[in-house]
């Protein structure tokens, strides 16, 4: 196929590592292959685990066939959504806004505005149980991580690292930017599913009380 | 039933309820978790008439004790160690019967680390996602045994006697030999996903070299000491999903081996992969131990 064929990479026995040419093109084959084992056509495969650039299928029988045939997949579109995003309300109230408001050059109305009017998706999870990598916020925004992690994140403190936007699921060490805080539970074992935030969910954050007039 | 239930006596260095795992949520960011050594699940299981995947007590270094509320069967296995029920030696490796009311002392661990206790019934505390093992790294599942913790007891299958007296019960297996845990731990060892990452000579050191399992370790990772693995490329991988048994190699150049809590998304390169059947050995071998890893296809 294309230069931007997936290259499947073995990981011990079982597991096979494909990598894609970006952040797209990880979501389409990550969605390609949640249609193909609904389809049946991955037996015995029990993890499919998407990341920023590659996905990890656990539970293969055979990888070495596996690994030749995917570069031959048609990888179909992205998958549309039905309904809208789920909305996260935010108080931008966060230690670390006004940094990240210098960081980006603008005020701190404007940071907020900003982050408020970007939709979000969901690009992988990890870190903690309903944690979520979410990409959706122009490139120019990414931020880099603080340069001593905090020993206590608060639940609910939504926060920026590099191109992605995280809110902390539970109480936890971090060293993401944090510009605000939310009252939404992320992960809750009583309820199904577990995870408000899977890969794939559209998210969009609205600016609550604000004065600053953020989430248009 | 509240009277089908053990309560910790002793709740030792860290004892924890395991089965076989959480699967199927990685891509939530919820670890596999389960027994370090499954293999000695399956066994003390089998003994006292369980299905393989009830849930059974993990102890660690110093074993714990337990005063069961009825008459249970039980077995210890994995790392050897005194038992004794209420201060008396019974057997180890082999299905035991435990008066209501007495006390079952599972001793410091003579070889290895973690020995697991199974009782008739199985640990029948609430499963979460599928699974009632305690997950250390994300804080799933139920919290390490304390002194007073009630674990309740499914339905008992039935293989004891229930004669009243700690006697030996014959279970669906005899007791099987036993090797123990080896001197000098050996890991079988896949290179990739990134062993692109390291130089020629780090990878000829991984494989040549000897390690040492570090006092470090526990349930997320097996920390090795000894040389460090030089790097061909600088930066770091964009995060990506990572295996039971990986060998991830943070900035410090020593490797870590990935056992059941492990995080299932990293962001330092891979050098290989420990095969699955390895990890029970590597889950008993004590801070000291030495480390081969010798490089399978």
């Amino acid at each position: 196929m294309s230069s931007t064929a997936p290259r499947a990479l073995r990981v011990g026995e079982r597991a096979l590592l494909v990598e894609l040419a970006g952040g797209e093109e990880t979501e389409a084959f990550h969605a390609e292959l949640l249609r193909r084992r609904a389809a049946g056509a991955l037996p015995g495969v029990r993890e499919i685990v998407p990341a920023a650039r590659t996905v990890l299928l656990d539970g293969v029988a055979d990888p070495d066939r596996l690994a030749a045939e995917l570069s031959g997949w048609e990888v179909g579109p992205i998958p549309a959504r039905v309904g809208g995003a789920i909305e996260i309300p935010v108080r931008y109230d966060g230690p670390d806004l006004a940094e990240v408001a210098a960081l980006w050059g603008v005020s701190v109305e404007a940071a907020v505005r900003i982050h408020a009017a970007a939709e979000f998706r969901v690009a992988f999870c990890g870190f903690a149980p309903g944690f979520g990598y979410l990409t959706g916020l122009d490139e120019r925004y990414g931020v880099p991580r603080r340069a001593t992690p905090r020993t206590a994140v608060p639940a609910g403190s939504v926060a920026l690292a590099g191109p992605y936007t995280g809110v902390y699921p539970r109480s936890s060490p971090g060293g993401w930017q944090l510009i605000g805080t939310t009252d939404v539970v992320l992960w809750d074992t009583g309820r199904e599913p577990a995870a408000l935030l899977t890969p794939g969910t559209r998210v969009r954050f609205t600016a609550e009380g604000a004065t600053t007039g953020g989430g248009r | 039933m509240t009277d089908r239930a053990v309560v910790v006596v002793r709740a030792g260095a860290l004892t924890t309820v395991q089965d076989l795992g959480r699967t199927g949520y990685a891509h939530l960011g919820v670890p596999r978790s389960g027994a370090l050594d499954p293999a000695a699940v399956r066994l003390v299981n089998r003994l006292v008439g369980n299905p393989e995947t009830a849930a059974v007590l993990e102890t660690t270094v110093d074993g714990c004790a337990l005063r069961p509320r009825c008459a249970v069967t039980v077995a210890v296995g994995g790392a050897p160690c005194p038992v004794r029920v209420d201060g008396r030696p019974a057997a180890w490796g082999t299905a035991v019967r435990v008066p209501a009311g007495s006390v079952l002392d599972i001793g410091a661990a003579t070889r290895g680390l973690r020995a697991y206790v199974a009782v008739g019934g199985g640990i029948d505390v609430e499963p979460v996602l599928g699974s009632r093992s305690t997950d250390l790294l994300s804080g799933l599942g139920p919290p390490p045994a304390a002194e007073e913790t009630v674990l309740p007891l499914g339905p008992d299958t039935g293989t004891g006697t229930g004669t009243g007296t700690a006697t030996a019960v014959r279970g669906s297996v005899d007791a099987p030999p036993w090797p123990g845990p080896p001197d000098e731990l050996v890991l079988r060892v896949r290179l990739g996903p990134r062993d692109d990452w390291f130089t020629a000579a780090a990878l000829r050191t991984l494989v040549a070299r000897a390690y040492r399992v570090s006092s470090a370790s526990n349930r997320i990772g097996l920390r090795l000491e000894g040389p460090a693995l030089e790097r061909s490329r600088h930066g770091e991988p964009a995060s990506e999903g990572m295996v039971l048994g990986a060998v991830q190699v943070p900035p410090d150049g020593r490797p870590v081996v990935f056992l059941a809590d492990h995080p299932t998304t990293g962001g330092y390169p891979v050098v290989g992969v420990v095969r699955e059947v390895d990890l029970g050995a590597a889950a008993q071998a004590v801070p000291g131990t030495p480390v081969r890893f010798t490089p399978v296809r």
